[in-house]
């Protein structure tokens, strides 16, 4: 599928600055939030605008299709928020995510403008409902879309229509022409032909580069070739890539990507929030040789699980497996794919291709190290073991209780750090000096504001409110 | 078709595990309380969901995603197959749900034993029951009354003890009363609207439609019921005037219905086949159609009569409504009972819950 969605090699030669027609005032490049924040926000000014979308129709929307909540400030109590979020919570939430590594002025500028964005979301059509069952931690601070991210992204493109966007599917961005900080037109492939087209302002919002395996591979190696990749297969960074060629400042650690622990058996591509795991607190989890390799009961599941994401890249065929038992089987969030279900140890580790032995002593290791006390699914019960390498610290329970369950877990890449540096208007920095006319928001600039981490819907927090900056300054700069 | 289980528990097992539509329908608000989905937990879901469609348009696995969810059409097979199963004969159920011929040959069968069987001619101007007497129509539509009420009764009977449904209580009914009064699984969970013919976007029309549909066809058969009373118990036979309560009610409801279930039917002309139960389409075309043309030959009846097409179009009229009759428990009619059944066993099921 990767290799299907590869660009073609650009024809530079159609690449002929300042000359032929305008097709806009405003190109925006990407479909997801950022791109659709950015045109609806133009448009709304009078501007003419072009919106390319690399996706087909059906695929449309990018990552934000599997997104589901937004996270915002408030003083108060604000729709379906519940009591209040301080901006200084917020910004100390990300402090912790990142340790640090975020500019300071633009995450508050994007934190200080959240509740803005929430009301102008419900503006453009957007519904918002309170959190999921099974989410309830988030109800404070994260405002859920109703029905999901597609649905967000459907207003969005029905508002985009309204407002008389020109919006072309399956268009992909192959370069960009810019000039002493100047833009003057991006180099679309569209319907198997290459065209150049011009407009006086340049929107980016074409996400980062984790459907691009070639890409990952050269800072994985091969490991990388048996990631899944979470969201949307269209996410390729060819304009990022171009951009950083013509000299962008980049920012973000570029071998870096968000990988989260997911379903050993979800699809290469797009499987989206079903594929996650929530089993690995309450399990035994091995590699494929049947050693343990981590603190299965670190901390509570939302806090760990991205750092399990890059835990089994680590191991051999950046593979690993979780058991269970009965007693814990209902203890999480259904999963996707049913587990492996056996009614011995034995019958379970050969079904799930693991060598008898090593893994059997595995498990009887664990469960002789296990202790007595009182076991809590829903906080840290420090039911930990005694004298086993590495120990697990809390939720040990021994793995006794048949009929025994297994799944198999792999890297699921969410998104890549690598992007542009921008300032406080969203203008794209060229060795420090801001452009003109081209602006960038979404996933390829996150990477300013999230160095490293993540914090649940904040990555549509930074798309909608510098999607809208964008938005609004690039057509400043047209109507101006 | 879909077989019941493999298919269906596959879907509703993607969608438990995102939820993302929470906040849609009862339908989604009934899964998330399971962990798997046996066949009663699959049918009473089924008869919740509206068919309003907006967990399909916000959907991410859509086609052609691999996982291929299209949870509207899924569970209108279901809910279809439900229906069959126990309205019996299953084998007559199949054949109304899904084909439009056998009411056309039952409209025709009973035009032809209305002219010749109660020797009626087709071109008169007589008064409404100087056509055809009084005591034939009862001869005739008596039974028609009835037998498919037995059928219906067993059928609904099957399918609450199939879901696993206890002893009600009023409050259960009142609630399922009060859902499908206000349609209030169609409002889209925040007052919105679905998305049957629009795709993505949201509108009421569907609802309107529905709701124009419903309460004409309750007008009309409140005005039935009242002119009956008039007869027997007042000794006031038919025709009345304008402004009795029978004209009253069976005009407005008559043109309600009429106008609804022509609106129905071109939504669902414009809403995508792929979404319902494909398989069925032209039953529920001929149902709906059966509907509007029982209210439209009646209107016309009124404004017909003292014509010399009154005789013609009363028996035109009398053999849509002994077809539709006839058809009740076979035609879609019956998803008015299977969801007024399901939406009182989900109240029941919160009520059990809430109290422990």
């Amino acid at each position: 599928m990767s290799e299907l969605l590869a660009a073609p090699e650009a024809d530079l030669t159609l690449i002929t600055p300042g000359e032929g027609e305008l097709v806009a005032d405003i190109i925006v490049v990407g479909g997801g939030n950022a791109a659709l924040c950015a045109a609806i926000t133009a448009a709304e000014t009078g501007a003419s605008v072009v919106l390319l979308e690399r996706a087909p129709r059906e695929y449309r929307g990018g990552n934000s299709r599997h997104t589901r909540n937004f996270r915002c400030a408030h003083a108060a109590p604000l729709g379906v928020l519940s009591g209040e979020y301080s901006e200084d919570e917020f910004y100390n939430d990300l402090l912790l995510v990142t340790k640090g590594n975020t500019d300071e002025a633009l995450a508050k500028q994007v934190i200080a403008n959240a509740p803005d964005c929430y009301e102008w979301m419900i503006r453009q059509g957007v519904l918002f409902q309170p959190s999921l069952s099974g989410t309830l931690s988030l109800s404070r601070t994260n405002a859920f879309f109703l029905g999901g991210g597609k649905a967000l992204v459907n207003a969005y493109f029905q508002r985009c229509n309204d407002l008389g966007v020109k919006i072309m599917y399956e268009a992909t961005a192959l370069d960009i022409h810019i000039d002493n900080g100047r833009c003057d037109g991006v180099l679309v492939n569209h319907d198997g032909q290459q065209h150049y087209m011009r407009a006086k302002s340049v929107v980016i919002a074409s996400g980062g580069f984790e459907s691009n395996k070639q890409w990952l591979q050269e800072a994985w190696g091969d490991a990388a070739k048996n990631f899944l990749i979470r969201g949307t297969p269209y996410n390729r960074g060819e304009v990022l890539k171009r951009l950083l060629a013509h000299g962008a400042d980049s920012i973000g650690d570029p071998t870096q990507c968000h990988a989260v622990a997911i379903d050993g058996r979800a699809p290469e591509y797009d499987g989206g929030i079903v594929t996650r795991l929530d089993c690995v607190p309450f399990s035994v989890v091995l590699n494929n040789k049947g050693e343990r390799f981590y603190d299965e009961g670190e901390d509570v599941w939302p806090k760990r699980y991205a750092i399990w994401g890059r835990l089994v890249a680590k191991q051999p065929d950046q593979i690993a497996f979780a058991i269970i038992d009965e007693k814990s089987s209902k203890l999480f969030m259904p999963s996707v794919f049913p587990a492996i279900r056996c009614d011995t140890l034995a019958e379970l580790i050969e079904q799930l291709g693991l060598p008898t032995d090593t893994t059997l002593a595995s498990i009887n290791e664990f469960n002789r190290a296990c202790t007595d006390g009182e076991f809590q699914a829903t906080e840290l019960d420090g039911l930990a073991t005694q004298g086993l390498t590495p120990a697990k610290t809390n939720w040990a329970r021994p793995i006794d209780q048949p009929p025994y369950y297994g799944y198999s877990l792999k890297p699921g890449v969410t998104f890549t750090y690598l992007g542009v540096n921008v300032d406080n208007t969203a203008r794209v920095t060229f060795d420090g000096v801001t452009a003109d006319n081209l602006w960038a928001a979404g996933e390829i600039i996150a990477g300013n504001i999230l160095g490293e981490g993540y914090l649940a819907g904040f990555g549509m927090t930074i798309g909608t409110a510098f999607g809208r900056i964008a938005g609004s300054e690039a057509a400043k700069y047209v109507n101006a | 078709m879909l077989t019941h289980n493999h298919e269906a528990v596959r879907q509703l097992t993607v969608c438990n595990s995102c939820r993302y539509c929470e906040g849609y329908c009862n339908a989604f608000k009934a899964l998330t309380r399971y962990r798997s989905f046996d066949k009663p937990t699959v049918s009473h879901l089924a008869n919740l969901c509206h068919n309003c469609r907006g967990c399909y348009y916000a959907c991410q696995y859509t086609e052609p995603h691999e996982f291929a969810i299209n949870i509207p059409a899924l569970l209108a097979d279901i809910r279809a197959q439900n229906w069959e199963q126990h309205i019996k004969p299953s084998g007559i159920s199949k054949l109304f749900q899904a084909k439009l011929w056998p009411y056309l040959l039952m409209t025709v069968v009973f035009m032809v034993l209305f002219s010749f069987g109660a020797g009626v001619s087709w071109v008169s101007s007589e008064p409404f029951y100087s056509s055809i007497s009084h005591s034939a129509l009862v001869a005739i539509f008596l039974p028609l009354f009835l037998l498919p009420w037995i059928a219906l009764l067993f059928g609904i009977r099957g399918y609450w003890k199939s879901v696993g449904g206890s002893r009600v209580a009023v409050s259960d009914i009142r609630n399922a009363l009060g859902s499908a009064a206000t349609m209030k699984n169609l409002s889209g969970g925040q007052g919105q609207g679905c998305n049957y013919e629009a795709a993505e976007r949201y509108t009421h029309l569907r609802r309107w439609a529905h709701h124009a549909t419903m309460y004409g066809f309750l007008m009309c058969f409140a005005s039935t019921s009242v002119a009956t009373i008039y007869h027997y118990i007042f000794s006031l036979p038919a025709p009345y005037a304008l402004f009795s309560l029978p004209k009253l009610l069976g005009v407005v409801g008559g043109i309600l219905l009429s106008c609804g279930t022509a609106a129905l039917a071109v939504l669902k002309w414009k809403a995508d086949t792929k979404l319902g139960s494909a398989n069925r389409t032209n039953g529920e075309y001929a149902f709906v159609g059966l509907l509007f043309a029982v209210s439209t030959t009646g209107l016309l009846l009124y404004w017909a009569s003292g014509t010399s097409f009154a005789a013609a179009w009363l028996i035109i009229h009398l053999s849509l409504i002994a077809t539709f009759f006839i058809s009740i428990p076979y035609s879609k009619m019956v998803h008015s009972l299977f969801r007024l059944a399901a939406l009182c066993r989900e109240a029941q099921i919160q009520r059990l819950a809430s109290a422990g």
